[in-house]
């Protein structure tokens, strides 16, 4: 090039404007992929990161007006396909991709927005089965939110009128796809709240593309269902289909139709349950009646024969009687039994027999005794009449008999020896050998008078 | 909202049919009870077939208040 071969001097801002130009000259509608680093979110709306890979980064810079369009949330880490522009920052001698349009690599972005959306409701507990409320159990009015063109509120309404559930309908009609949808609904949603006469709400449209149920992922909506006093049944597109709202709606009907069957079935379920408690109630009352009349009858017959139970009483006393009686008469036998026994033993040890083994004894040894005194005084007698006899040879009696006589003083009877006993006057008897007699003395002659 | 005082009367008579089956009550008061379940009851039924079955639109009002319309499939967008 010509400036190279003059010895031309180029200012810096030159140079550099001269190397921009280049740059955006040939990298003016570029592709490029890289992961994130280094992200910047400054108040301005400006995102500023580093796209790299191994080898290389380049600093790149998404604008406000591009940043605004970008439906999912910019992270580290991030592999991402961008779509720009090369340029240059002048005033630090950079050169910078300038982002138009930025995309998830592998999923798209949609898709991305999903799931940051989804994660960052999650934390803040949008989903907690805790916050849900339970569906009324009987809902006799419906609030729907949805377009009133759709298919959804058709089937809604046929599913209605088909099963014949008593239910009023009342719809606000919302666009469910498009720019500004999303308000909407949700705006219907807040309004259904301020109204308040309803008691559940059905939130949903059919079935589409990612793209055309994406009002139904947006965080407005969710944060308005997640609002709302009133239990809110999602009902978006088909089966398959899972939005953020069907995540925090108190309960996910699959299907607009099967949002309707639910309320219906409530509302036969409580047909069904009603029956059935009133039956009970019926039931209940049958048999407190019934065993109240069975206690009065068979308390009513107890009062009418007082005698069945005097009856058993006397066969019970009678019973007890005969069991009493049988047991004192065993424990009188056993008493008697003994009692003979010590009788018995008694009588044999009788002092009666004593005495008289006594008297036997006395008898014998008295009768002993009598022979051997007899013996003795058989033999005394003997000795005795002989000693008489004896005796008899020698008796004064005799001598008296031979003529001899005993002479005693009267007063003292002693016997007279000496004729000095005496003294003329005194009383003598005389004793002969047949009789006696009384003398008075006249004369005394002493023994020398003799001489 | 209208569910709420169903849902109390419901609760009186699920009460009232359990105290009745549980039977340790006096017949004075199995009757009243069983008066007051079937009151209940009635009231449920009624509420049940009272509604109308109206399909209507909730119009919001410029001044923020809101208007129900009959429904008809093509008056809208």
């Amino acid at each position: 090039m010509s400036l190279f071969e003059e010895r031309t001097i180029l200012t810096v801002s030159r140079l550099t404007g001269l190397i921009r130009g280049v740059l955006e000259e040939n990298f003016e509608h570029v592709w490029v992929e890289g992961e994130v680093s280094n992200l910047a979110l400054p108040a301005s709306g400006h995102l500023y990161f580093t796209l790299k890979d191994p080898g290389a980064q380049i600093r790149c810079v998404m604008f406000r007006a591009s940043a605004r369009a970008l439906r999912f949330k910019l992270q580290n880490g991030m592999m991402l396909v961008a779509r720009g522009r090369v340029s240059v920052y002048d005033q630090r001698g950079e050169y910078q991709f300038i982002v138009e349009y930025l995309e998830p690599k592998g999923v798209g972005a949609l898709q991305l927005a999903f799931v940051q959306l989804k994660e960052k409701l999650a934390r803040e507990g949008l989903f907690d089965e805790s916050r849900k409320q339970r569906l009324p159990v009987l809902p006799l009015k419906i609030g729907i939110v949805t377009s009133t063109s759709g298919a959804a509120l058709h089937d809604i309404l046929t599913v209605l009128r088909h099963r014949h559930a008593g239910v009023d309908v009342l719809i606000s009609p919302v666009r469910v796809q498009g720019e500004g949808a999303a308000e909407e609904i949700a705006g219907a949603v807040r309004d259904f709240n301020r109204y308040g006469d309803v008691d559940v709400l059905i939130v949903g449209r059919g079935g589409g593309s990612l793209e055309d149920l994406w009002s139904f992922n947006e965080e407005v909506v969710a944060r308005a269902i997640f609002s709302s006093r009133i239990p809110v049944i999602s009902a978006v597109g088909h089966e398959v289909d899972f939005t953020i709202a069907d995540l925090v709606a108190d309960m996910r009907a699959p299907t607009p139709s099967a949002a309707a069957e639910m309320v219906v079935k409530s509302r036969e379920e409580m047909d069904n349950h009603l029956q059935h408690l009133s039956r009970r109630l019926f039931n209940a009352l049958d048999r407190r009646m019934t065993s109240c009349r069975e206690r009065l009858v068979s308390t009513m017959r107890a009062l009418k024969d007082p005698t069945m139970l005097v009856g058993n009483l006397f066969q019970r006393i009678d019973e007890l009687r005969d069991r009493m009686s049988r047991a004192l008469r065993g424990e009188l036998r056993l008493l008697r039994e003994g009692l003979a026994a010590d009788m018995h033993r008694l009588r044999l040890s009788h002092p009666v027999l004593a005495v008289e083994r006594c008297r036997e004894r006395l008898l014998a040894l008295d009768a002993r005794m009598t022979s051997l005194v007899t013996r003795q005084l058989d033999g005394h007698r003997e000795r005795t009449s002989v000693s008489v006899a004896r005796l008899h040879a020698y008796s004064p009696l005799t001598t008296l008999v031979r003529g001899y006589s005993i002479v005693r003083r009267l007063d003292d009877g002693t016997v007279v020896r000496d004729s000095r006993q005496i003294e003329p006057g005194d009383c003598l008897g005389v004793v002969f050998g047949h009789g006696s007699a009384e003398c008075v003395v006249k004369k005394r002659h002493d023994e020398r008078d003799r001489e | 909202m209208a569910a709420e005082k169903f849902e109390t009367m419901l609760r009186k008579l699920e009460d009232a049919v359990e105290r009745l089956e549980s039977g340790d009550l006096s017949l004075e008061d199995s009757l009243k009870i069983f008066e007051e379940g079937v009151r209940c009851a009635n009231f449920c039924v009624k509420k049940l077939d009272e509604a109308e079955k109206k399909v209507e639109v909730l119009l919001k009002q410029r001044d923020g208040t809101f208007q129900k319309k009959e429904f008809s499939p093509d008056n809208e967008r």
